[in-house]
């Protein structure tokens, strides 16, 4: 699953011809093209912490991962896992009393972190974008569509009214939003949930950034609705050559999308690998716990299992492994925190694994 | 097959929206006044047993919460009728008194269900010392023992909503319904907005309140795997009315209304087969609008299989097997071929 954005398609050209062209990749030597094992995105020891009168709060400890071209990479955790958190730091969008307190976010040969806010803001639209998960909030409700996109054009690039009309209409229609041309003139409320969130990720996708980040895009929708959006999604990225972040913490949705997912919990990845291997071999016990805990794991009207105890408050997080409180396989070590094990391009947190079957 | 103890009889709800004064004098002087009424439920017919629980789902707007809220005595029917027990739920506008002990409702939001500037205990006791369930002096032990049932430490009652999680909110919310003594508990989403981990520990806490308390339960949900793991009989709404009800394990197994199988094909499951790990399916097109519904069969334009009858006539429900009916015009007594057969299929863009 990891050739998607390796298809020659059109688009995936034009996606590297903008790519060679961008000021970071000036100093390639002319006609080389760019290594395809250099990671598009690479985050290094991301730590995002709020510091608030309760205590520092650590939502992102230390997170390191790769994103290549094309990739859809799924992140997984429950709510204060520090999922959203890690997104919005990418994007540069953590506003006081948080703040990025360590690491390294480099886009193709660009560090991100340290950024002045005037170079981030080119950024974001043009090479990063974002998706939210609440559709409403996020589209201005007294401006038409046309309007909006309008204005997500002139943020990075002069474009006439005709060209930027005819732009919208192209990717509202690639959303799968029927009738395009007429209903760029209509106002968000005029669209049902499923439809406004398709508008968004029409804006997303309008400067063809690198990379997507989304943040729980389809929890808001009916599941119908949910399962148009992903096939589209799927779809539209393979097309576009866009690497994508899916941050969820509905574990089927992800690993109907990603081809590697990142588990996070309290701040960390406490696993991450090729989704079908993770799913099906979880090392961790938190993984192990989330995918038993599903209702579809137990027959109907059984108990199921499930995992004791709450997460943790991130101002007074256990110490050692942030799991140990509320996992059986815990001993004195889990006061020690695990480093990551890595092996068979997966890796797993945890002192105690689950084992691999035979 | 034991009497029905709560009935649902050709219930159907119609919101008409505000009239504003222009509209009530041209109205009064006998002109036309065009209204744009919601028909949210129309003409549901229900029986469940004492101590079953049933599922009821469907997408938003479907008419699953004013179907719960019908039966739970909160809003009146606008034709048709509830009865509990044989005696009705709604006396004229109004829920008889004496009904409202008897059935208690659980919402989805338990930041919005609990007045956040009341301790839990006085939520709890509320109700019972309104309702003499229990005397003044009675109630902090009274308090102390649904807390505990429902997995809370005793001195959760001096606290506060705010000093909780969500999950534990939630077990306030089902301990002060219980408190009530209710022989009928709605429930309208009670786990949506929990965290995965979470959800199972509430799940399991209604599958141990249900046995021990011999509960009749509605649980109203979007989340098909969860509404089978707790439900006896599901029902399926679509725009209003039931499309399919029947045995959870037949509905899940053998769905026989096309929108049904649809839907169960349209949520990501976890197969982890050797092949996929995750199936799913879109339906095609949108939701109609409760304001202008599609004439028919609600369903024609988004089914793949749609005849022109299906344009015309709005089907009736009819037996497809074992207390399991469905509604489709294309529907024999024996299941349609193809229908038996749930198939996994690949996410439709591979």
């Amino acid at each position: 699953m990891r050739e998607h954005g390796r298809l020659e398609g059109w688009a995936t050209h034009v996606v590297r011809w903008r790519t060679l062209r961008d000021a970071s990749l000036r100093d390639a030597p002319q006609g080389e093209v760019v290594p395809m094992n250099a990671p598009l995105l690479r985050v290094r020891d991301l730590a995002t912490h709020f510091f608030t009168r309760a205590g520092v709060m650590k939502a992102v400890d230390g997170v390191s991962f790769d994103l290549d071209a094309g990739e859809i990479l799924g992140l997984v955790g429950e709510s204060g896992s520090g999922k959203s958190v890690t997104g919005y730091s990418l994007l540069g969008l953590i506003d006081p009393p948080g703040r990025i307190v360590a690491g390294s976010i480099r886009l193709g040969e660009q560090e991100l972190i340290g950024l002045p806010p005037a170079a981030l803001r080119d950024l974001r639209g043009r090479r990063l974008a974002m998706v939210f998960q609440d559709p409403m909030t996020t589209l201005n409700p007294v401006l038409t569509i046309a309007t909006q996109i309008q204005l997500a054009l002139a943020a990075h690039e002069r474009v006439s009214a005709r060209a930027g009309r005819a732009r919208a209409v192209d990717v509202l229609t690639r959303v799968g939003i029927p009738d395009a041309a007429r209903r760029l003139d209509a106002y968000p409320h005029q669209f049902s949930g499923g439809m406004r969130q398709r508008v968004a990720i029409a804006v997303a996708l309008l400067n063809r950034p690198d990379v997507i980040v989304a943040d729980e895009p389809t929890t808001a929708l009916d599941v119908s609705i949910q399962a148009q959006i992903l096939a589209e999604m799927k779809s539209l990225v393979r097309d576009l050559g866009t690497a994508l972040i899916w941050i969820s913490h509905d574990l089927a949705v992800v690993s109907a999308l990603a081809s590697r997912i990142l588990v996070m919990y309290a701040g960390r990845i406490v696993e991450h690998g090729p989704t079908a291997t993770v799913l099906r071999t979880p090392r961790h016990p938190y993984t192990g716990g989330l995918l038993d805990s599903l209702p579809s794991r137990t027959a109907p009207g059984q108990a199921l299992q499930q995992i004791p105890g709450l997460p943790p408050t991130l101002a007074a997080l256990p110490a050692g492994c942030a799991f140990h409180p509320r996992c059986a396989r815990a001993d004195a070590g889990c006061q020690v925190a695990p480093e990551t094990t890595s092996a068979d391009a997966r890796g797993w947190r945890c002192h105690h694994p689950l084992q691999a079957p035979p | 097959m034991s009497p029905s103890f709560i009935s649902v009889a050709s219930v159907s709800k119609r919101f008409d929206p505000q009239l504003s004064l222009g509209d009530h004098i041209a109205g009064a002087l006998g002109g036309a006044v065009e209204t744009r009424a919601v028909r949210a439920v129309q003409d549901v017919s229900l029986a469940l047993v004492r101590g079953e629980v049933l599922g009821l789902v469907g997408e938003s707007g479907c008419g699953k919460s004013t179907l719960g809220r019908m039966i739970a005595g909160i809003l009146p029917p606008t034709t048709g009728a509830v009865t509990i027990d044989g005696a009705p739920v709604m006396m004229g506008r109004r829920p008889a008194r004496k009904r409202t002990t008897r059935v208690q409702m659980i919402f989805q939001d338990p930041y919005a269900s609990l007045d956040p500037r009341m301790r839990v205990g006085d939520a709890l006791a509320e109700g019972p010392l309104v309702h003499r369930l229990v005397t003044r002096t009675a109630a902090p032990a009274y308090v102390d023992g649904w807390l505990r049932k429902v997995g809370l430490d005793a001195d959760a009652a001096q606290r506060y909503p705010h000093q909780f999680s969500g999950g534990q909110r939630q077990r306030i919310a089902i301990a002060r319904a219980l408190a009530m003594q209710p022989d009928v508990l709605v429930c309208d989403e009670p786990v949506a907005s929990l965290d995965v981990s979470i959800q199972a520990q509430v799940l399991n806490l209604f599958l141990a309140l249900r046995h021990e308390l011999a509960l009749t339960m509605i649980f109203i949900s979007h989340h098909l795997g969860v509404v089978r793991h707790v439900s006896d009989r599901v029902a399926i709404m679509y725009l209003g009315r039931i499309v399919e009800i029947g045995p959870a394990d037949a509905i899940y197994t053998n769905p026989q209304h096309p929108y049904t199988q649809a839907l169960l094909q349209s949520v990501p499951q976890l197969t982890l087969a050797d092949d996929v790990v995750t199936s799913f399916k879109p339906i095609d097109g949108e939701l109609p609008s409760p304001l202008a519904p599609p004439p028919g069969c609600a369903f024609h334009q988004r089914c793949a299989f749609a005849e022109p009858r299906c344009r015309q006539q709005v089907p009736a429900m009819r037996p497809t097997g074992p207390q399991h009916d469905a509604a489709c015009h294309l529907l024999t007594p024996s299941p349609r071929a193809g229908a038996t057969e749930r198939t996994h299929l690949e996410p439709a863009t591979d």
